[in-house]
């Protein structure tokens, strides 16, 4: 059995901080925030994924991203969509704490793969719909969860703060997994970037636009508040003035030197797409 | 023919997808003739990172990537060979595919369509690859939905690894998901929940209980699945052309009113037995 971690509240603290709200919907779970607010000169949606002791589902009360999570999300980008027909489209800020996907029997019987593919799916449409979507991590962005909230991102902004953690699982499942103590874990994830958590090592890949340091992020204040939303605001800008694909991510100096093989398969492909 | 000889030579002259390779799973969809492998493994392209732990890089990273012609119109195959790291997603392969996509896709939006198949076998993000695994599986999942509105997307889940992790996600996203009996799809495979949440909560080694909650059969009867397939060649090839010939309508994944209202209907806290679900969620008229 996983250890019991502590309820990483963050999620929530940031949505308190930035929109003064608690974003409980009139439906749905408690689990996903959702409050408008000014930023800059217009007003941005923000969308997080809290945790719930009192989740219906028992996997999903840490702060994983569940069935009625994931489709919860899936509502709310559609529903930002819709209501911006025909208006410009307003920008939509994920903040990200997430545990993972909740890993549960009964997830997979209600099809939790079809509900996290409505949560992607929606975020995507959002982004090539025009919305300006900018995820923002303050605290885990664990696999699945990550996918369903916050990869689709046209921009990734993140804290530097040894608690902002990435990874493909957690890890104590990994080590699990792959028969490795949590320290073989931490060891190859110095030599070999991918296979790292902190957040430097995932800006090494090239997936962050903005790496935001000196922030307290257990407790956003004053300034540190004002700075964040000044980082949302040109994200947002950088965003709009881009394409609405996620090239951008390839084309960042970090991936040229991380990722080349991303840019060489790519290349090549294009080279032998026709037949010569 | 009388009807047991029918079926005898019908048994007899089936020949098994699910014993295929990638490669030739990947040519057994195109018209025959017209298979052209993009990215060989003669082009050498290989994971840069599981050498450096210890694991011998194989020359294709796991997918065969394929042009050729569906009926006569353009098409791309990826195919991930299962035998290989369980078809998991590492950041050569996962580009792959990610780029096969966003160059259909760049041809669809040059008025020149081209229709996409996944043959997908995997087990999700290659742990030892892990950050840039999910990172790429985010690509595609992104390349399938902006595909998506050009041309239908086609899915083929067979067998025998199935299709776990970010991959299911992608299956879901896409227009059509064609599946076999022996085929299975979930987000969590069985093992990595008995780990996380205890063999109470999930026997990973109950083979008849996991096909009952993510075996083709279960899937295609809960319409989470668009087609239920015998392991046939022939079969699965025909699929592939009515997918694309039939466009369907908006994928599942788009169609949240329409899940939630399913969902809706389910007693969580005292969840039905796989079984007493297909009664819940009937296959609907040509959902």
């Amino acid at each position: 059995m996983s250890a019991v971690p502590a309820l990483s509240p963050r999620g929530l603290a940031w949505l308190r901080a930035l929109t003064g709200q608690e974003g409980l919907a009139v439906t749905g779970p408690r689990t996903v925030r959702v409050a408008d607010a000014p930023l800059g000169a217009e007003t941005a949606r923000y969308i997080a994924v809290v945790p719930d002791a009192g989740n219906r589902f028992p996997r999903a009360r840490q702060g994983e991203v569940g069935v009625d999570e994931a489709w919860a999300l899936a509502s709310h980008v559609r529903a930002t969509v819709a209501a911006d027909q025909g208006v410009r489209a307003r920008p939509i800020v994920a903040l990200v704490d997430v545990t993972s996907q909740a890993y549960g029997r009964r997830e997979e019987l209600l099809g939790i793969h079809l509900a996290a593919a409505a949560a992607v799916d929606a975020y995507a449409s959002a982004r090539l719909a025009g919305h300006p979507v900018i995820a923002l991590l303050v605290g885990k962005a664990i696999s699945g969860g990550f996918l369903c909230h916050g990869y689709q991102a046209n921009r990734i902004l993140a804290l530097n703060s040894p608690e902002v953690l990435l990874h493909a699982m957690s890890k104590q499942a990994a080590a699990r997994v792959t028969r490795r103590t949590v320290e073989e874990l931490e060891c190859l994830g110095e030599r070999i970037v991918p296979m790292a958590y902190d957040v430097h090592s995932f800006a090494r890949l090239g997936l962050v636009h903005k790496l935001i340091e000196g922030i307290n992020a257990d407790a956003p204040v004053g300034a540190d508040v004002e700075r964040v939303r000044a980082e949302l605001i040109a994200a947002i800008a950088d965003a709009r003035g881009g394409s609405r694909d996620l090239g951008q991510r390839l084309r960042s100096p970090a991936a040229q030197e991380t990722r080349a093989a991303s840019i060489e398969v790519r290349r090549r492909l294009s080279e032998q797409w026709h037949a010569s | 023919m009388s009807g047991v000889a029918g079926s005898r030579q019908r048994f007899l002259g089936r020949r098994s997808y699910i014993e295929l390779l990638a490669r030739e799973r990947a040519r057994a969809v195109l018209d025959a003739g017209t298979f052209r492998e993009l990215l060989g493994p003669f082009d050498g392209l290989k994971s840069p990172w599981l050498p450096l732990q210890g694991v011998v890089a194989q020359a294709d990273d796991g997918v065969v990537i394929a042009r050729g012609l569906i009926d006569g119109k353009a098409a791309v195959v990826a195919a991930v060979e299962g035998r290989y790291q369980g078809g998991s997603i590492g950041e050569v392969c996962g580009s792959k595919i990610a780029g096969a996509l966003e160059l259909a896709l760049r041809d669809c939006e040059r008025g020149s369509p081209v229709r996409p198949v996944l043959l997908l076998e995997t087990g999700g993000v290659r742990l030892q690859e892990a950050n840039l695994g999910l990172a790429v599986i985010a690509e595609i999942q992104a390349a399938i939905i902006a595909l998506r509105r050009h041309v239908p997307v086609v899915a083929v889940v067979a067998g025998i690894v199935g299709c776990y992790g970010g991959m299911s996600l992608a299956a879901a996203l896409c227009s059509t998901l064609i599946m076999t009996r022996q085929a299975r799809l979930g987000m969590n495979g069985p093992e990595v929940i008995e780990q996380e949440a205890g063999i109470a909560e999930l026997d990973a080694g109950d083979r008849a209980l996991i096909w009952s909650l993510m075996g083709g059969e279960q899937r295609y009867a809960t319409g989470l699945a668009d087609a239920l397939l015998e392991d046939d060649v022939d079969e699965i090839a025909a699929e592939v052309r009515r997918a694309f010939a039939n466009p369907p309508g908006p994928a599942r994944s788009e169609q949240v009113e329409r899940f939630a209202e399913r969902l809706a209907r389910v007693d969580v806290a005292l969840p039905p037995s796989p079984r007493a679900l297909r009664d819940v969620w009937r296959r609907e008229g040509g959902a």
